[in-house]
C-alpha cells in the first residue's frame, strides 16, 4: 500500500491502553527490593579519571560498594580515607540523626511548623561533604543537612533557621530547614523543586570563565530529575563541560509517588547521562566510604577541567517525607527495614570495629555526648525563642531584601504596616 | 554624539559595559559568533572572546538559570531571550529564583542579572513574536522592569541595569529597532539616523532606573506611556492638536510615581497607553495610583487605551495594535469626560 492505508483492517486493531507503573509493595503487602540488583562489595571497577565517557558506560548500571557484609572495605574504591577520618564521618552522621530527631519532637510539640528529615540518608550528604574543598559551592535540596553538619555550621544556627527565631540568619522569610551559608558552601535552598541544579551548572561556567579552581555540586532527587531543569543541567554542562558533580539521590520515594513515576527502572538515573555524553557513576548511597571514593573521583575530574560527572546515590528515604506526611497509607511499614542496603551509620559502625578502630563503648559515649551538645544547642535555640515564643526578627524586616535599596513603594508599605 | 539605532545602541551599551568590567558576560540564542537575530551583539565575541560572549542552547530556563548561577558566583551576566514571548519557561527562574534569592538568604547571596528581550508588536509578528509581557514582571516583587523608547535611553537604561544589584528586566520594543514608529503603518519608516531622537552619547553614561521623562509637556491631559506607545501618543496628540503632557514612564518598577503624580494633578484628566492586553495589565496599576493620588485633581474618568484581551493576531494587526486613531478618540474622551 502506498497511500498511507495500514495494511491490517481496523478490525484486527485492539484499544490501546495506557501504562501506569507501580511499586512492588503496597500498604498491607511484603516488601519487596527483588528489583534492586546489589553487586557484591568490591565488584565495580575504578576508571582512570581521564577514560572517555563512551569507554565507561558500564559503571552506570552497577552500584560502586566498597563495604562488604562483614563491615570489610574492599576492591578498587577502597582506602580513600584514614580511621581517623572514618570516626569524623560517623559522628557528623550520628549527629545529624540525633538532630533529626530533636526537631522532629520539636515539630511534635509545636515549637516549629514543619521539619525534613535526612533518616538512612546521612551518608550521601556527610561524605560528599569531605570532598569538597574551601570556596566549593554545594546547591543542595531540603535533604542534604549533613552538608552542614560535615562542613563545621553550628547546630545552633541550624535550629534557629528552623525556630525562625532572632537567631535565623533568614530572619524567618523561609520555611524551616531551607538553611543558607554562604561561608559552608551551601547554597540558599528554594522550595521550587530542581531550579539549583541548573544554578549550580551555571556556578561552576562562571568558576572556569574566571579560570578559578573551585567547582560547584548539584543535588537533586530521584522524583525531581522529572523537571525540565534536570534536563537543561545536562545539555548545559555537557555542552560547556563545566566543573561540577551533579549528584542525584535516589531514595526510591518521591513523597508517596515511587520512583518508576519519574521512569526509574528504565536504564537507571545514572544512564541519563549518557546521552549527553556525561559519564556516571552508580553508587552504594548507604555506604559512606563508597560515597566518598565516588565522590573524591568526580570533583577530582572537575578540577582537571574534565568536565561534569553524574552520581547517582541509591538509597532509601527511611523516614516519612515531611513531618505533614505519613508513609504508611503507600508504602509497607517495614519496607525500610528489609532496604537491602541497610543503615549506613550501623554500617560505618560496623567497619570501623571490624578493623579496631572502634566499639560499642566508644558508640555509646559517642551517643552520649551527641546527645549533650543537641541538646545544649536546642536549649540555647529555645532560649531565643520558637516559632511562637521568644525574640523574633522585626516585621520591619519583612521588607528588607526585597532590593539592595528599598524603593518608595515599599518604604511606604513599611509605613503602612506600622513600622 | 553619534546618530545610532536602537540595535546599535543597546550594542554599543554591552561593548562599554564589557570593556570596563570583565565579570560581564553575555549568552543567549545566536548572540556569540552570528551576533543576534537582531545584531544587538554584534561583534561582541570577536572583541571579548567565546568564553564573555557566546551562543546557548535553545533551553530559556537554563539560559536564564545559569545566569543566576554566574551571578551567584559574581559575575554579572546580561543574558538574552530571543523573544519576550519566549521567556515562559524560564519564568520559574525568574519569579521563584532571580527575584526572591536576595530576600529569601537575607542578603547573603544576591543576583545582578539582566535578562533582555525584544518585545511589543506591529511588526506582522503574531501571536508568538509580538507579545508584551511587562505586567507579568511587575507583578513579582525582586524584580526590576525597564522599557526604552529611544537609543539614548536604551544604552543608558541597560548600562543601569548591567551595574544595578538587582535582576532587572529589559523590554525592547522590536519595532523601534531600527526607527520611531506612531502606529502609522502606512507610511514610509523613519530610521532613527535621520530623527532628533537617535542622538547617542559616545562616552558611557546612566539612565538611572526609576525616572520617568516628560516628552511633551502640556496643561490639557496627561497621557502616560511606555515604549513603542510613546510615539504613538505624540502623534495622537500633534494630529488632535490638544496640548497634552506626555510621560515616557522608561522604568515601570519601580514606578517614578512624583512625576506621574504632579503631571495628573497639574491637568486634571488622565490617559494611559499600552500594547499589551487590557484586564489586569500594568495599566491598572497606573489607573489605580492616579485614582488614589490624583482623586481630588481628577475631572474625569481614567481612561485606557490597550491591546483587545485577546492573543496576538496576525492578519489583524492593526485592528488590533492601539494606534493614533484610537488612542487620539480616547483623548477626545478624557477631555469631554
Amino acid at each position: 500500500m502506498t497511500d498511507g492505508t495500514p495494511t491490517s483492517g481496523s478490525r484486527e486493531r485492539r484499544p490501546l491502553s495506557l501504562t501506569i507503573p507501580e511499586p512492588d509493595a503496597r500498604p498491607g503487602g511484603p516488601p519487596d527490593f527483588s528489583h534492586v540488583a546489589i553487586p557484591r562489595a568490591g565488584a565495580i571497577r575504578r576508571p582512570e579519571i581521564d577514560e572517555e565517557p563512551e569507554a565507561m558506560r558500564d559503571l552506570a548500571f552497577g552500584i560502586i560498594r566498597v563495604l562488604d557484609r562483614h563491615g570489610a572495605a574492599v576492591g578498587p574504591w577502597a582506602g580513600s580515607l584514614k580511621p581517623d577520618e572514618l570516626r569524623e564521618g560517623l559522628r557528623h552522621m550520628m549527629t545529624l540523626r540525633a538532630y533529626d530527631a530533636r526537631m522532629i519532637l520539636a515539630q511534635r510539640q509545636g515549637k516549629t511548623s514543619f521539619y525534613v528529615q535526612n533518616l538512612g540518608e546521612e551518608a550521601v550528604s556527610c561524605a560528599f561533604q569531605r570532598v569538597l574543598a574551601p570556596g566549593d559551592m554545594n546547591f543542595p535540596t531540603y535533604r542534604q543537612a549533613g552538608l552542614l553538619i560535615a562542613a563545621g555550621y553550628p547546630l545552633l544556627k541550624m535550629m534557629c533557621q528552623v525556630y525562625s527565631n532572632d537567631g535565623d540568619a533568614a530572619r524567618g522569610r523561609q520555611l524551616p530547614v531551607f538553611y543558607s551559608s554562604k561561608e559552608h558552601g551551601f547554597f540558599s535552598i528554594s522550595g521550587n523543586l530542581a531550579t539549583q541544579y541548573v544554578q549550580a551548572v551555571g556556578w561552576a561556567m562562571a568558576s572556569a570563565i574566571m579560570r578559578d579552581t573551585r567547582i560547584a555540586a548539584a543535588w537533586i532527587g530521584d522524583g525531581a530529575t522529572a523537571e525540565s531543569d534536570f534536563h537543561a543541567a545536562l545539555v548545559f554542562a555537557s555542552t560547556y563541560k563545566a566543573p561540577v558533580v551533579l549528584n542525584i539521590v535516589n531514595n526510591q520515594w518521591a513523597i508517596s509517588t515511587f520512583q518508576g513515576i519519574a521512569r526509574g527502572g528504565a536504564g537507571t538515573f545514572a544512564a541519563r547521562g549518557h546521552g549527553f555524553g556525561i559519564p556516571a557513576l552508580r553508587v552504594d548511597g548507604n555506604d559512606y566510604l563508597a560515597v566518598h571514593a565516588a565522590g573524591c573521583w568526580a570533583a577530582e575530574r572537575a578540577r582537571r577541567n574534565l568536565g561534569p560527572t553524574l552520581v547517582e546515590y541509591v538509597t532509601y528515604r527511611a523516614g516519612g517525607h515531611s513531618t505533614s506526611d505519613d508513609p504508611s497509607g503507600y508504602r509497607p511499614k517495614q519496607e525500610s527495614e528489609n532496604w537491602p542496603l541497610g543503615d549506613p551509620i550501623l554500617r560505618l559502625k560496623g567497619h570501623l570495629t571490624a578493623i579496631g578502630e572502634w566499639s560499642d563503648e566508644r558508640h555509646v559515649q559517642a551517643e552520649a555526648e551527641i546527645a549533650q551538645a543537641v541538646g545544649e544547642a536546642q536549649k540555647a535555640a529555645e532560649a531565643i525563642g520558637t516559632l511562637q515564643n521568644g525574640r523574633h526578627p522585626s516585621p520591619r524586616e519583612m521588607f528588607e531584601d526585597v532590593y539592595a535599596e528599598m524603593p518608595p513603594h515599599l518604604i511606604e508599605q513599611r509605613r503602612q504596616a506600622g513600622y | 554624539m553619534a546618530r545610532m539605532t536602537m540595535i546599535e545602541a543597546i550594542q554599543n551599551a554591552h561593548e562599554l559595559a564589557m570593556e570596563a568590567d570583565e565579570r560581564v558576560v553575555v549568552m543567549g540564542q545566536d548572540v556569540g559568533f552570528f551576533g543576534g537575530v537582531f545584531r544587538c551583539t554584534a561583534g561582541l565575541q570577536k572583541r571579548f572572546g567565546p568564553t564573555r560572549c557566546f551562543d546557548a542552547p535553545i533551553s530559556e530556563l537554563g539560559i536564564v538559570g545559569t545566569a543566576i548561577g554566574m551571578a551567584v558566583y559574581g559575575l554579572r551576566p546580561c543574558v538574552e531571550i530571543q523573544f519576550a514571548d519566549y521567556m515562559y519557561p524560564a519564568y520559574d527562574q525568574i519569579v521563584s529564583e532571580a527575584a526572591r534569592l536576595r530576600y529569601r538568604s537575607a542578603g547573603e547571596f544576591t543576583c545582578p542579572l539582566v535578562i533582555r528581550m525584544p518585545t511589543g508588536g506591529g511588526i506582522y509578528g503574531a501571536q508568538t513574536h509580538s507579545q508584551s509581557p511587562e505586567a507579568l514582571f511587575t507583578h513579582v516583587a525582586g524584580l526590576k522592569t525597564v522599557i526604552p523608547s529611544n537609543p539614548a535611553d536604551a544604552k543608558g537604561l541597560l548600562l543601569a541595569a548591567i551595574a544595578d544589584p538587582d535582576p532587572v528586566i529589559m523590554l525592547e520594543p522590536k519595532r523601534l529597532y531600527n526607527g520611531p514608529f506612531d502606529g502609522h503603518h502606512d507610511r514610509p519608516v523613519v530610521p532613527w539616523k535621520t530623527h532628533e531622537m537617535g542622538e547617542v552619547p559616545d562616552e558611557a553614561y546612566t539612565v538611572p532606573l526609576g525616572q520617568a521623562a516628560i516628552r511633551r509637556e502640556g496643561s490639557a491631559l496627561t497621557i502616560l506611556a511606555y515604549g513603542t506607545m510613546v510615539h504613538v501618543a505624540l502623534a495622537a496628540v500633534a494630529e488632535q492638536g490638544v496640548d497634552a503632557e506626555v510621560i515616557d514612564l522608561r522604568t515601570l518598577m519601580p514606578l517614578d510615581k512624583p512625576t506621574i503624580v504632579a503631571s495628573v494633578r497639574k491637568t486634571g484628566r488622565c490617559l494611559i497607553v499600552h500594547e499589551a492586553t487590557l484586564t489586569c495589565g500594568f495599566g491598572a496599576e497606573l489607573a489605580a495610583i492616579v485614582q488614589r493620588e490624583c482623586f481630588y485633581h481628577l475631572e474625569a474618568p481614567i481612561e485606557r487605551v490597550a491591546g483587545w484581551d485577546t492573543p496576538y493576531p496576525h492578519a489583524g494587526e492593526w485592528d488590533y495594535f492601539p494606534g493614533p486613531d484610537r488612542v487620539g478618540a480616547a483623548i477626545r474622551s478624557v477631555l469631554e469626560g
